[in-house]
């Protein structure tokens, strides 16, 4: 019996759990979906329609969703991990098999009235049966290297299978949300330092490697690197919108220029400005202020998510919060940097903010077992 | 593993401490973000505000112009014409019902269409320009564009759209090209750019389709300057595009509408083939539809005759349709039993009108039998005992593999849309598909082309053109891309033995020419072009006993859809084949009366290059060709433009 199971009587039950619930993340998660609403009804010219309302019933069926997974006792969800883990890397074969057989490639699997992106759903799981499993294992042990191969290879598998879709960008997003969870359940910071030198290193040696005869990549590789790191050789692609991004970024100002007053967006310079470029309109209408107030909400969210695990002594309940907190930061820190030209363009939207359903209804659900973990964590009597 | 008090209390301990490291590292990158922020949107936010409100600089695609298909000769099938359009800003309209009402009086206006563009315009955001009008002559769009000021919102330009100038000749091979549909885009991953242009047309059907990669070619670039309120002041600068590649196809025009003119009426399918190179010259299926109202966006008025029509003219009959050989396929029954050595060339059979197997008779067409039958008579009066009788002893394995060498139940990759592949049977085919056991009866119904067997005009055609050479020559219809020819593919030689060969070649020959050819009367008498063939009659139905006694199965007392089918393969000159042609006739009745007389006409065409002379035609059917040839609602044939290829 763990830790956790010796105090189940003091957790809250029935109708009180509703009352126990994280009620001040609930009402950050709803503020920052709301300004979605808000700059989905902006870059569709005051149209609401066309994507803040779908936006709106995914939001509350999301919430919904996150309800009832917060209402399950946590320890049901630390019993579930292995299984959510297993079909997360069934679902990515699936797709990687129907990819390649006749479906065209394709990254999601239809189920009707969304369309489900196994990779979006790799991105809990990973955290979910990293968490059980430094649950499960001795603190003295954590850093000894053969306890972590183990999760190296848990994160390595689904990485390598993302990889070959090829989605570089979660692929990326899945070794750091990997090691976010390694780093907060103890690993030693050796084994980090290792890996941020040998990276280093590699990427080095690569490109000191170009054009002698010992050149470790093909010449298209470096060509494709180029066009990669800097974006502008690329006219119609991503170094166009960059430039725009920017300049609609920073014509912006302290106040903006007012909702739906948004010059760059509105002439259509903007690409995706409903989904990874959202906020750029949010920037440009409502300008540092507005920005920042975004950037302040995410940060409150992520405070809460770590006060909620500082004060939970159930290991596997404050290593979730913090994962699912961390792939939240990933998430906006790099759609943020990359809209402010300080990252190359992959495909990440702004978590809650950017249109679509499909990364919006996990990320709740992922919100649902930090609520779980709230609601039911040991308390002393 | 079991935890004691003092590890939980520890590692919860280590937690907190690295979630709060953790935390720190990332409110402090969420500090970055906001410096990087403030340094953009407060220190530089003059520079950015001067770019933004001075180099409103936008990049637009330019659409490329699509390949045109031309004929073997150079002459266009498919071709890009200037489209005149009206195109309406819902946000700069003050009222639309006013504008409209002010454009009637300039221009027609189709109510449906307009009401369609309208819905569209509603639909998308208010300052995306919707095409209200296309199609416009010069006179009217000149007529707008002149009352440009009262008419704020609407625009005039000039896009490409695709005309098929052969019209129904060519809508079963080239097809037609439409609108990009969110179907279309949900197949592709990573989808062209320029497919989300709203007035971009992609191919839907046929070449059109298949060569979709060849035909599109490239986008190009301009980059414009526009004001605050998003008109275009000027251009800064353009990469032109790609044009797509220009495709001359094998086919020939003018044979192309001889058939099909020399098959209207009829529900039928003629495809003929050049027994050298393979290029198919000619790939008609009766009726045919106009490719241009597909174009436009088929009302549904217009899709309903054509799907009701019970000729079918949006079905393929030349690659889709499969049909039962009948006796075109005793030629293969024929070959197989002579390269297993189970009958001599020479060897005879005895027809008594049946045969009887497993307890039922197996009839002959001719109920009294035709007597004693070497393979040159069996093949000559399409006596079905004999080939009973050497199917059964070649057996159905062997003879499923001749077919196979010689293109039938094989997939023949030409880009159309919709090609089959029709059905050989065979032991191992039986058992996948109907996971039985063959019966040995079946391999009697197989020998003469009923019972399972499957075959579609090209497959027929590329069989003949097989039998006449000897090589396997394989059908194309790509002749050159952007003027650079496809070299053609030498054939090899086919596995059997050219004497084998001679014999059936021989027994066609009589088919046509001979006293008692059962295709004597569709005969060519031009001396250097003689013309070898077989007939062919395929059952589509079991006589009923009810019907038997009743005393009716002859076909033209039978509905339309119970009759037989009607089959002629032919080629030509003889002594040096050239040509190959295979026709089909839906529910035509007996080959001899229904396929072969147009199948010979067609060929002749091909021989000719032109509408043939009456010398070639026996002095008895001379008289009612001519009138025959008067009467035919024929094209006149075009010479090819002076450039074909864009130079």
């Amino acid at each position: 019996m763990s830790y956790l199971e010796s105090r189940v009587q003091t957790v809250p039950t029935g109708f009180h759990k509703v009352l126990y619930a994280n009620w001040a993340l609930i009402l950050l998660l709803t503020a920052v979906a709301s300004v979605g609403f808000l700059m989905l009804t902006s870059v569709a010219g005051g149209d609401m329609s066309r994507w803040a309302e779908p936006q709106m019933k995914r939001f509350a069926l999301g919430v919904v969703v996150m309800m009832i997974i917060g209402m399950v006792p946590i320890w049901f969800w630390r019993s579930m991990s292995g299984i959510a883990y297993l079909g997360g890397l069934g679902l990515l074969v699936l797709v990687e098999l129907f990819g390649t057989v006749g479906m065209g490639a394709q990254r999601w699997i239809d189920l009707g009235f969304m369309r489900l992106q196994p990779s979006e759903v790799m991105k809990i799981s990973l955290v979910m049966i990293l968490a059980a499993y430094y649950d499960w294992l001795p603190l003295n042990k954590v850093s000894r290297p053969l306890w972590v191969i183990i999760p190296v290879i848990l994160v390595l598998i689904p990485t390598a299978l993302v990889l070959k879709q090829p989605d570089l960008g979660t692929a990326i997003l899945l070794i750091a949300g990997g090691g976010l969870v390694m780093f907060c359940a103890g690993v030693s910071w050796w084994y980090f330092g290792a890996v941020v030198a040998s990276g280093v290193g590699l990427v080095y040696s690569v490109f000191a490697s170009r054009g002698k005869d010992w050149q470790l990549l093909k010449d298209y590789q470096f060509r494709r690197i180029d066009t990669f790191l800097d974006p502008s050789t690329d006219p119609l692609g991503a170094g166009y919108h960059i430039t725009q991004s920017k300049i609609a970024l920073g014509s912006g100002g302290w106040t903006g220029k007012g909702f739906m007053q948004g010059t760059q967006s509105r002439l259509n310079f903007l690409p995706e400005k409903h989904t990874d470029f959202i906020f750029t309109t949010l920037a440009e209408e409502f300008g540092f202020v507005g920005g920042m107030s975004l950037l302040g909400l995410y940060g409150l969210i992520i405070l809460f998510c770590v006060i909620s695990a500082m004060q939970n002594k159930d290991r596997f309940g404050s290593l979730l919060t913090l994962g699912v907190a961390g792939t939240l930061f990933l998430f906006f820190a790099v759609n943020m940097s990359m809209v402010m030209g300080l990252a190359p363009v992959v495909g990440v939207p702004l978590p809650l903010v950017s249109f679509g359903g499909s990364a919006m209804l996990v990320l709740l659900a992922a919100f649902g077992l930090v609520q779980s973990a709230h609601i039911h964590r040991p308390r002393s009597r | 593993m079991k935890r004691t008090e003092k590890d939980t209390v520890e590692s919860q301990g280590v937690v907190s401490r690295r979630g709060l490291v953790l935390a720190g590292l990332q409110l402090g990158f969420m500090g970055v973000l906001g410096l990087r922020m403030r340094q953009m949107q407060i220190e530089e936010a003059e520079d950015y505000r001067l770019l933004a409100e001075e180099n409103r600089i936008n990049v637009r695609l330019i659409p490329p112009s699509r390949g045109i298909i031309y004929d073997r000769n150079g002459v266009p099938i498919a071709v890009n014409t200037p489209n005149y359009r009206v195109t309406i800003v819902r946000e700069d309209v003050p009222d639309v019902d006013e504008t409209i009402a002010k454009l009637r009086r300039l221009i027609p206006l189709d109510p449906d269409a307009l009401e369609k563009s309208l819905r569209e315009m509603y639909r998308r955001s208010p300052f995306v320009p919707v095409t209200l009008v296309d199609r416009l002559t010069w006179e009217e769009v000149a007529e707008v564009a002149v009352n440009a000021p009262a008419l704020p919102g609407l625009t005039t330009d000039v896009g490409l759209s695709r005309e098929y100038p052969l019209g129904e000749d060519f809508a079963h091979i080239v097809g037609y090209v439409g609108p990009v549909s969110d179907y279309d885009l949900s197949k592709l991953e990573n989808p062209d750019p320029l497919l989300q242009i709203p007035e971009f047309q992609i191919g839907k059907f046929g070449v059109e389709t298949r060569l979709e990669g060849d035909l599109r070619g490239r986008a190009g670039t301009k980059r414009i300057e526009v004001n605050a309120a998003g008109r275009v002041m000027r251009e800064l600068g353009r990469d032109e595009y790609t044009p797509g590649s220009d495709m001359q196809l094998t086919v020939d025009h003018g044979l192309q509408n001889y058939a099909q003119a020399r098959l209207a009426g009829e529900s039928a399918g003629a495809v003929v083939i050049d027994i050298e190179t393979g290029d198919l010259l000619a790939l008609a299926s009766a009726p045919s539809f106009d490719p241009d109202l597909f174009v436009r966006g088929i009302s549904s008025k217009d899709y309903a005759s054509l799907t009701e029509n019970q000729y079918r003219p949006l079905f393929n009959k030349t690659v889709q349709g499969q049909y039962p050989p009948g006796s075109t396929f005793k030629m293969m029954t024929g070959l197989a039993a002579l390269r297993a050595g189970v009958i001599g060339p020479s060897e005879r059979v005895w027809c008594p009108g049946y045969m009887p197997f497993g307890g039922r008779r197996f009839h002959c067409w001719k109920r009294g039998g035709h007597g004693w039958m070497d393979l040159d008579d069996a093949i000559t009066q399409s006596c079905d005992v004999y080939f009973y009788e050497a199917a059964q002893r070649t057996g159905i394995d062997r003879l499923a593999a001749l077919c196979n060498e010689f293109g039938l139940g094989m997939r023949h990759d030409i880009p159309m849309t919709a090609i089959r592949e029709g059905i050989v049977p065979s032991t191992k085919w039986k058992a996948q598909v109907r996971g039985e056991q063959w019966f040995p009866g079946e391999t009697l119904n197989t020998s003469i082309g009923q019972g399972d067997v499957l075959s579609t005009p090209l497959q027929l055609a590329v069989m003949t053109a097989r039998i006449a050479s000897g090589k396997a020559v394989k059908p194309r219809l790509v002749k050159s891309i952007n003027g650079v020819e496809v070299p053609v593919e030498p054939a090899a030689p086919m596995e059997v033995s050219t004497s084998h060969l001679r014999f059936i070649q021989q027994a066609m020959y009589n088919v046509s020419n001979g006293r008692r050819g059962t295709a004597r009367r569709s005969r060519i008498v031009a001396e250097d072009m003689l013309m070898a063939g077989k007939t062919g009659t395929s059952q589509v139905r079991n006589i009923t006993a009810a019907e038997r006694a009743r005393g009716v199965f002859r076909n033209d007392q039978l509905p339309w859809e119970r009759r037989d089918h009607g089959l002629f393969v032919a080629y030509a000159p003889y002594d040096k084949p050239k040509y190959a042609i295979a026709l089909v006739v839906e529910h035509g009745g007996g080959g001899s009366s229904a396929a072969a007389p147009p199948a010979r006409d067609i060929l002749l065409y091909a021989l000719y290059g032109d509408v043939p002379p009456l010398e070639a035609y026996p002095s008895d059917q001379r008289e009612r060709i001519r009138t025959q040839h008067e009467e035919m609602d024929l094209r006149p044939r075009q010479q090819a433009p002076k450039s074909p290829s864009r130079a």
